[in-house]
């Protein structure tokens, strides 16, 4: 909301504030100022001239020589191409060394030889149009006809000096997207009195029935239509002070009578429609909701479909209006009307709100009644309406008033409780006090019966009043305290795992990253996730922005996979990331999904390979205590390298998956180096987590330690034979170290050599070579089983 | 034999003045000292001698012996302290040259500020919750005092799922779904994803994060809001941080506020950081809408609350002086080694 500081001094004299306090005062009781311009701030050196003479240039036939008044002493010399200038003429005048509105800044020079020590300006160089002075012309030095003198600085010559105000105004406010409205807030803020107005029309006889007859037949969704005639119309420019008031409130004037609209819906905040009463078939207006397949073209052209649960403005024949959006194209006034219907309505502010997102055209119209206008506001606005035809001189009004009220408007009535107000507000606020500001704010006070005012449709609940009596208390002017009660705030156990989670992470060297949740469904291709996989069902945003982020990831990997991407095609080196990301898995019979937090990691580099990734993996679940997990070879992930990705579970239940990606997916994200990447399950992760550590006491006694070289089938995984050396070897076996497999020339081809490195001790003595070598010969023989020969 | 004694004791010594190194004094010892040695040889001839000379003789070629010893340790220790002077000397390292680093991980800047909230609420007694982020259009708008047909509504542009289900478009859900699962008292953060449909540009994404605070019990006031919010302020900002709240409207809060905190740069003057205003918003806040404790089954006349939310990624972006919010979500790794 843009407030002319002009207009407001119509209803509340502040006297001498500056801006910056002004802003600040309004800010602080609610009002908050996003910022202030005036006109013509940055305009330096531009005055009114006087034409003295014009006399032609000696070596141009396009060009005159014109001396100006401009109250300096010497009259000033100007060359101008302009044609329409003169003596007697005042025009606006840029002197040496001066700037227009547009930053443009003017100096002296020579036209064809002759000094010219300024220029004279057009409407378009002080930034205006014929709008704000219909009777100047768009090309050629604008001819002042204001009362002002030569010498006077422009801005106030022709009124460009007031300040504009930008409110950001809260959508439980829309009284507040008003003059008036605001009036009355300034007027508490700075405590001073508001001059309001009521309006009067002096009427020219005659009859509204005789003109038209209004039919509201949804009386839920128009809960209020006033409407005047106006005849003998007679359209023309607007006067200046109106003019003046419209533009400093971002507005453009246009005609008297559209004007009038304009100025009534900025200082009553109540949107109002004028139109011609030839347009009106059988001089009937009829309210009701569009007819199954009705179309309308409305005032900017274009054809629209209406539905059955909009509501139009019609006349015996046709819609001419979407109720509160938009006139139709044929309705509005034009130069040879003649009769002009005001319409002052107040429609259902959710019903306008659907219509206009449904039609996708917002209006100013649209976005004051979706927040909900004040039926009672609809008679004075239209009052002033034509109080302001009147004033102007822009028709007669007829007498009578057709006005339709379904609002059954009952005042709202709330308890004045002096006690809870300064319990919940945790002040010491004397009742009187309270009583002041609500009745200022125009509140009925009745004892301790508060009246709400019908433009405060927001005030419902003691709470509101309270915010009321805090506002204008001052909300810095509150104490300030702490809240009562033990506080004992703590991390749930989860959010410590998951904190853990991340420092090993961190401590291993990734770099934690964040992906959005939403995702392209074409994510599912690139990592070659069969069609008829069942993680291709995701949860779908019926409005996505687009189709890259149209549907919530089954998957957080892709996501992963894009960053490095990023980072591979931006030529970062090596990259070691990680994620704590959801994956929102639909619930057949579930309105939500199943939100799973995943860890994924994801790196490349020359120093990378799997037994990387899975070392990250592997120190991460020794922090979590979590041991004797099930490493699988796993072939068939589209996703991954058949013979370089693996599934990790625990008692059977599988709880991530880490691989080397699989080279066509690699080709799918541009990316021409090896990739590892991989997900865990932090939920499974949690609940296996085991943080209860035990201290062993260091040993009192040697180890036996033993290397073991065998030859097995290359297909045999280290795994299994770990666990069958640990399984023969009992108790006294301390650690299986793998240190070395070898394929190559001296070994079969198939085959592969694996050496161990064993070590065995007993807490209580020192192991006899006897013992340690049973263990062995128990571990030959389990080698064996395995089909793994020991190596001569 | 005593004119012996002492020219052996005499050349001993100029041999060990002499000694280069370890090995030369090691050559004097077994010379004079050893089983062959020349000291050990004189002592072998002590039994020609007569009982009276014996006695002296032998005091006194136990003092060379003793003295040969003495100075050769002497040596010996001056010798060693001199070759590890020498040794360290070769040794000297261009200290300036850069250490070898291992890898360190990097916290997303999120991440890192998300944290430090969490350590100041969960210091003043709060607990983090949690909530989805795809939810309930009832928990998000509607038990929240945001009826299907509300105008807030249109500020927060909603990604929908259905009529019922939408992307959570703010953090407060969680404030209905732990008062209806807990009874007061009730202190939490809850953290988390919200999403609007903003397109992506250098101040929106249609996916950021804020953070949500709620507070219920009996005789909460809001001088207690003002008064935990102004705490929060100054554990992040520093004591010496100003603030004020400005009266504001959210459906779910009434009395609402913002907290604006003075402008670190300009201190109130209006400068470029805080767009000439003095002030920088931080967060919204305010006493929870009675209505709102009713729609979770808690009495309005027994209990108060309050309830405040920040976004999250233009308080990073403050911090680091951040200007372009999409770098969070593309996640080059020049960018997160910075922080």
């Amino acid at each position: 909301m843009n407030l002319s500081m002009r207009w407001l001094k119509d209803y509340v004299d502040i006297g001498n504030v500056s801006m910056r306090d002004f802003s600040e005062a309004m800010s602080m009781s609610g009002s908050k100022v996003e910022g202030w311009e005036t006109e013509f701030e940055g305009v330096k050196n531009v005055v009114v001239g006087k034409i003295l003479s014009v006399e032609p240039h000696p070596d141009s036939d396009h060009l005159v020589i014109c001396q100006l008044d401009v109250a300096q002493g010497e009259p000033v010399q100007i060359v101008t191409g302009a044609s329409n200038v003169h003596a007697g003429d005042l025009v606006p005048v840029a002197l040496h060394k001066s700037k227009l509105p547009n930053g443009v800044e003017i100096t002296k020079g020579k036209l064809r030889g002759v000094m010219s020590n300024g220029m004279m300006c057009s409407l378009g160089e002080l930034n205006l149009t014929k709008g704000d002075f219909p009777y100047a012309i768009e090309n050629g030095i604008f001819l002042i006809e204001e009362g002002c003198k030569p010498g006077q600085d422009i801005a106030s010559a022709i009124g460009c000096n007031d300040t504009c105000v930008e409110f950001e105004i809260t959508p439980n406010r829309p009284d507040c997207l008003s003059v008036i409205g605001l009036a009355r807030e300034v007027a508490v803020t700075f405590d001073k009195p508001i001059n309001l107005h009521t309006p009067v029309v002096k009427g020219c006889g005659g009859n509204i029935n005789d003109y038209l007859s209004v039919e509201v037949q949804n009386k839920e969704l128009c809960q209020r239509y006033v409407a005047r005639v106006v005849k003998n119309v007679k359209i023309g420019p607007s006067p200046r002070w109106m003019r003046e008031r419209l533009r400093a409130s971002g507005v453009r004037p246009i005609d008297n009578i559209v004007d009038i609209t304009n100025y009534v819906m900025l200082e009553y905040g109540q949107p109002m429609h004028a139109f011609d009463i030839e347009y009106v078939k059988g001089n009937k207006i009829i309210v009701r909701n569009a007819l199954s397949g009705e179309t309308l073209t409305t005032l900017d052209g274009v054809e629209r479909n209406l539905t059955e649960d909009m509501l139009v403005i019609a006349d015996a024949e046709k819609a001419s209006a979407v109720a509160g959006v938009m006139g139709g194209e044929y309705s509005g006034i034009n130069e040879g009307t003649h009769t002009v219907v005001f319409e002052s309505a107040c429609f259902k502010g959710s019903s306008v709100r659907v219509t206009a997102k449904k039609l996708g055209m917002r209006t100013e119209s649209s976005s004051r009644f979706e927040k909900g206008l004040d039926p009672q506001n609809c008679l004075p606005a239209i009052m002033r309406a034509c109080e302001l035809v009147e004033m102007l001189g822009a028709g007669e009004v007829v007498d009578g008033v057709i006005d339709i009220d379904n609002s059954g408007y009952k005042p709202t009535v709330l308890h004045l409780d002096a006690e809870w107000t300064n319990r919940f507000l945790g002040t010491d606020i004397p009742e009187e006090r309270m009583k002041k500001i609500l009745s200022d704010l125009h509140f009925g006070v009745n004892g301790n019966e508060i009246i709400v005012p019908s433009f405060r449709g927001d005030v419902e609940h003691k709470a509101d009043v309270a915010e009321e009596i805090a506002r204008f208390y001052g909300y810095n002017n509150i104490p300030t305290t702490t809240a009562k009660g033990s506080p004992q705030g703590k991390l749930s156990e989860y959010q410590k795992f998951e904190r853990t989670v991340n420092q090993t992470m961190l401590a291993q060297g990734l770099y934690e990253i964040m992906t959005y949740s939403f995702v392209s469904p074409k994510q599912y291709d690139k990592i070659r996730l069969p069609k008829d996989d069942p993680r291709r069902k995701s949860v779908v945003i019926l409005n996505p922005l687009g189709e890259d982020t149209s549907i919530m990831r089954t998957n957080a990997i892709p996501s992963m996979m894009d960053i490095l991407s990023k980072n591979y095609n931006n030529r970062n080196g090596a990259v070691s990331l990680y994620e704590i990301g959801n994956e929102y898995i639909p619930v057949d019979g579930e309105l939500l999904p199943d939100e799973v937090p995943n860890l994924v990691l994801g790196m490349y580099g020359e120093d990378k390979d799997f037994f990387t990734l899975k070392g990250v993996v592997e120190n991460l679940l020794d922090v979590l205590g979590i041991e004797d997990y099930d490493v699988t070879a796993c072939s068939d992930n589209p996703t991954f390298h058949p013979g370089r990705c693996a599934i990790l579970s625990k008692g059977g239940e599988e709880f991530g998956i880490i691989g080397e990606v699989h080279p066509l997916v690699c080709q799918n994200y541009d990316i021409n180096t090896r990739v590892y990447t991989g997900k865990l399950n932090m939920n499974t992760l949690f609940a296996l987590m085991n943080d209860e550590k035990t201290y062993v006491p260091m040993p009192k006694f040697p180890a036996s330690t033993r290397d073991l070289a065998l030859l097995c089938d290359d297909s045999l995984p280290v795994l299994t034979m770990e666990k069958a050396i640990k399984n023969a070897a009992g108790k006294i076996l301390e650690k299986v170290e793998l240190f070395d497999v070898y394929k190559g020339s001296q070994i079969e081809a198939g085959k592969k050599s694996v050496a161990f490195n064993i070590t065995m001790r007993a807490a209580d003595r020192t192991l006899t070579d006897e013992e340690v070598g049973s263990a062995m010969n128990k571990i030959l023989k389990a080698m064996e089983e395995l089909g793994a020969q020991i190596r001569s | 034999m005593k004119a012996q004694l002492e020219a052996i004791e005499k050349k001993a010594f100029e041999e060990l003045t002499a000694a280069q190194d370890l090995k030369d004094l090691d050559a004097v010892r077994v010379k004079y000292l050893g089983k062959k040695g020349e000291l050990t040889a004189i002592l072998k001839q002590m039994g020609k001698l007569s009982a009276e000379e014996r006695p002296v003789i032998g005091q006194l070629a136990n003092q060379v012996r003793a003295q040969i010893e003495e100075r050769l340790e002497e040596t010996k220790t001056n010798l060693e302290a001199h070759l590890l002077d020498q040794r360290l000397a070769t040794e000297t390292l261009d200290v300036t040259m850069p250490g070898k680093r291992s890898v360190l991980g990097k916290k997303h800047p999120i991440t890192i500020v998300l944290d430090e909230l969490k350590e100041i609420f969960i210091g003043m007694g709060f607990d983090v919750a949690q909530g989805p982020e795809v939810e309930l259009d009832y928990y998000n708008f509607e038990a929240l005092n945001i009826p299907k047909d509300h105008p807030a509504r249109d500020t927060q542009d909603t990604f929908y799922i259905n009529d019922n289900v939408v992307l959570r478009t703010q953090t407060s859900p969680i404030q209905i779904r732990v008062m209806e699962k807990q009874k007061p008292p009730i202190r939490i953060i809850a953290p988390g994803r919200v999403y609007r449909s903003d397109a992506l540009d250098a101040t929106h994404s249609p996916l950021f994060h804020q953070v949500e605070g709620l507070v219920v019990d009996k005789n909460i006031t809001m001088a207690d809001l003002k008064g935990t919010l102004e705490v929060f302020v100054k554990r992040l900002y520093g004591e010496e941080s100003v603030v004020r709240f400005r009266p504001h409207h959210f459906p779910f809060t009434e009395p609402s506020a913002e907290l604006d905190v003075q402008c670190f740069n300009c201190h109130g003057e209006g400068c470029r950081l805080c767009k000439g205003e003095g002030w920088i918003e931080i967060l919204g806040c305010g006493m929870v809408h009675p209505k709102v404790l009713e729609n979770c089954g808690i009495d309005p006349e027994e209990y108060s609350g309050f309830a405040f939310g920040m976004g999250l990624e233009r308080l990073v972006m403050r911090r680091y002086n951040i200007d372009d919010l999409r770098l969070f979500y593309e996640n080059d790794a020049r960018f997160l080694n910075q922080f």
